[in-house]
């Protein structure tokens, strides 16, 4: 049982790596216009034909 | 004269020396529209950046005010085919998007820690069934701790902080328990793994946690949501003013009036301060003041209240400190006395902790103290007690409002009703007699044509058409009925008079009898049999000539409203500041008995506490300054969104729009809610019922407890989505 050592903290390090994404975003504001983001990603006004 | 608007009360210093400028943009209507209006705004000179927030309809601009001046912003999305309404993010708005995002981040921690936690605890469990061996399992729990014991420390503090909060203030709420049960069950959890025991509570102390600040983030979010919804309103409410800065006449936001402003008000304006006529003569309407219909002539020297209507003309008028008018220091001296007479009604929810915490409390002690004198050992009777403490849940009784207030509040917002605080909700349940003010409550706010079924359709229509040309009341009243939005080419305004235009080479002619030479169509009193309390305008046409009644009309489903409410069982009143013979016929046509007319503010007040004495639970709706203290004196109260904004500010909730359905709605929608949440707590008490005695025998085990905490939160959650359950209420 010994990989658990490394596998446990290796699960635990992948989770973090969620958690940090998601304080990431909270902050840089991609959670203040939900439904505006929706709706940008249609839009192609900064594609160059 | 050129008229400039003056917008500097809304700039806000932005980086780099430029300018910043939120505004609430009306006419947004799907996803073209961001990219519409923010390359509009950015090619405008000057402009740095615009940026367009969809969900709460509100665009911020940056600009460089050396070269641009913010007038220039408005103005281009005018062009556009949107209104901008500047405005200033209310504090207690920007405290609160702060407060979401700290409980974003709490929900985040919480529900990381919990799975991962839960990971191991399933490993556990199944290894206790099975072969596991001590050093895994003592592993296990360690690593469960690292994670469980910081996390706990980062997104309890909501819970812990209240509840610290509470204790100093020396009484009881219900996060007293919720923070004893996390600490006392991390607590026990460590003592156990340093014991190298089979079981420990990390998971259930980090799911109740996650699912409780769940729910809290959920109860802001739709308070957020609803408070950016009023506050777009009051922003497209915000009226300006025409100040005078010596021979200029200046553009000013109403907010930025002072006293000793002097300021223009045209005809069809509304006064935009208490203050005193300097010099004009005119007609003003008073009606969202005191509720009177008729209107009153004023001169150099009145005092006038802000809202009030101008007819007739231009005045001049001197900004004097709020609360120098008569009326309204009568009105703020009766509000402070409602508001100290308001006994805080309890919340169910601070009811139900108050009865909870002690109980479980007590029944915890009791249990250790039974298991001692039945001859165990301390530190069994300890972790009895302490799995007493975390079973009872005060999960499922935290949710068990919280939950519907949050789904009921989203039912009533979709329905037009916008809450102003969480217990609004309980309150409106409890009512049992519906008090309506009559003038902009019970009848429309704006004037309409009374006799448009006795004039011929074509001769109105032109009439109206007419109408566009003028701003005052009584002819923008009749522009309402006009099909096309272009008025006619050449229209000449007499003041004082009415207007006359060239139509198909004939004159037309619209405004007093005197001036379309109908003064004997007048005598005869053709056409305008209706309503004594209404005005006349008249129209000629070459041959064709009409009278045309505007007055109050009924909101287009008062009557239907009336009988709904009725049929819920609430007994209905009319308490008017109005002349009684303007209010009897509106009280026949709805069918109200009990009505009552020419009430002053202190007599309406005076009503509405004897019926508070007498037990009733009154629900007031009104939208006059003069409403505003018997609003704040009564057990709920609704105002529509066109009322007083010192109205508005007492009243409970605002429900939107012409129709009156809100009100109804909004009882029904209470009263359902109120069951649901009855239903709620009393599943929690049987849930305790069950739980509490299986704990108190010391046969909890860590899974029993996981699953039942979590079953028990679902539960209630789920009973609570029923409360939006739409149309079968």
């Amino acid at each position: 049982m010994n990989v658990l050592v490394y596998l446990v903290p290796l699960a635990i390090g992948l989770g973090l790596v969620g958690l940090f994404a998601f304080l990431w975003a909270l902050r840089s504001g991609q959670y203040t216009d939900i439904d505006g983001a929706a709706l940008r990603v249609l839009s192609d006004d900064d594609v160059k034909p | 004269m050129s008229e400039t608007l003056d917008l500097s009360l809304y700039a806000k210093p932005a980086a780099g020396g430029s300018l910043g400028m939120d505004l609430a943009v009306e006419g947004i209507t799907c996803g073209a529209c961001i990219a519409r209006i923010e390359s509009a705004v950015k090619r405008v000179p000057g402009v740095t950046d615009a940026r367009l927030n969809f969900t709460n309809r509100r665009l911020h601009v940056v600009w460089d005010d050396a070269v641009v001046k913010p007038a220039r912003i408005l103005e281009t999305l005018e062009t556009i085919g949107y209104h901008g309404y500047p405005f200033v993010p209310l504090r207690a708005e920007q405290e609160e998007a702060a407060e979401a995002r700290r409980l974003l981040r709490c929900v985040a921690v919480a529900g990381f820690a919990a799975m991962n936690v839960m990971l191991l605890s399933v490993a556990v469990w199944s290894g206790n069934a099975s072969d596991i061996t001590p050093e895994t399992r003592d592993f296990f729990h360690w690593v469960s701790a690292l994670i469980a014991l910081p996390a706990a420390a980062y997104a309890g503090r909501p819970f812990f902080a209240s509840a610290f909060q509470a204790l100093k203030a020396r009484s009881l709420n219900m996060n007293v328990p919720i923070s004893l049960g996390v600490v006392l069950a991390l607590g026990m959890s460590v003592v156990e793994t340093a014991k190298h025991a089979a079981d420990a509570y990390y998971d259930s102390a980090l799911m109740l946690l996650f699912f409780l600040l769940v729910g809290r983030a959920l109860e802001h979010a739709m308070r957020r949501k609803t408070r950016a919804v009023a506050g777009n309103l009051a922003a497209l409410k915000g009226e300006t003013a025409h100040r005078f800065a010596g021979d200029e006449l200046v553009s000013v936001p109403v907010a930025a009036l002072k006293a000793g402003d002097r300021v223009l008000i045209k005809p069809g304006e509304r006064v935009p301060a208490d203050g005193r006529v300097v010099s004009g003569r005119s007609e003003i309407d008073e009606s969202i003041v005191t509720g009177e219909t008729a209107r009153r002539s004023i001169a150099a020297g009145a005092t006038v209240c802000a809202g009030a209507m101008n007819y007739s003309g231009m005045l001049t008028l001197k900004v004097t400190a709020a609360g120098d008018a008569a009326l309204i220091d009568e009105i703020e001296k009766l509000l402070e006395k409602a508001a100290s007479a308001k006994s805080r009604a309890t919340r169910l929810a601070d009811r139900a902790s108050r009865i909870y915490a002690p109980v479980v409390h007590a029944a915890a002690a009791l249990t250790a103290a039974g298991w001692l004198v039945a001859g165990a050992s301390v530190h069994d009777a300890v972790v009895v007690a302490i799995t007493v403490l975390i079973i009872t849940c005060p999960c499922a009784l935290a949710l068990a409002i919280p939950a519907v207030q949050v789904v009921a509040s989203g039912a009533l917002f979709q329905r037009g009703t916008i809450l102003n605080a969480g217990d609004v909700i309980e309150r409106l349940a409890e009512t049992d007699v519906a008090v309506f003010d009559k003038t902009g409550t019970l009848t429309l706010p704006e004037p309409r044509v009374e006799n448009a079924a006795m004039i011929d359709p074509a001769v109105l229509r032109m009439a109206a058409r007419l109408a566009l040309s003028s701003r005052h009341p009584l002819a923008v009243a009749l522009a309402r009925e006009a099909t096309v939005s272009a008025p006619y080419d050449g229209t000449v305004e007499e003041p004082g008079q009415g207007m006359r235009a060239m139509i198909d080479g004939v004159e037309a002619r619209l405004g007093s009898a005197g001036f379309c030479g109908l003064s004997s169509l007048i005598d005869d009193g053709e056409g305008v049999k209706s309503a004594p309390a209404s005005s006349t305008i008249c129209f000629r046409h070459g041959d064709k000539r009409a009278v045309i009644a505007i007055g109050q009309a009924l909101r287009p489903d008062a009557v239907a409203t009336v009988n709904a409410l009725q049929h819920l069982g609430l007994e209905l009143r009319i308490l008017s500041g109005d002349r009684n013979a303007a209010v009897r016929p509106i009280a026949d046509a709805l069918g109200i008995k009990s009505w009552t007319g020419e009430l002053s503010p202190v007599e309406k007040i005076g009503i509405v506490q004897r019926m508070k004495a007498d037990g009733r639970r009154v629900l007031m709706v009104g939208d006059g300054l003069n409403d505003a203290p018997s609003l704040a004196a009564a057990h709920v109260s609704l105002s529509p969104i066109a009322a007083a904004d010192l109205t508005q500010a007492q009243a409970d909730a605002v429900f939107l729009g012409e129709r009156l359905t809100p009100v109804a709605d909004a009882v029904r929608i209470a009263r359902r809610a109120r069951r649901l949440m009855t239903e709620n707590l009393g599943f929690a008490a049987v849930y305790n019922a069950v739980a509490v005695p299986i704990a108190i025998a010391g046969l909890v085990t860590p899974l029993f407890a996981a699953i039942a905490m979590s079953a028990s939160s679902i539960a209630v959650t789920l009973n609570a989505l029923r409360a939006r359950a739409g149309e079968r209420l």
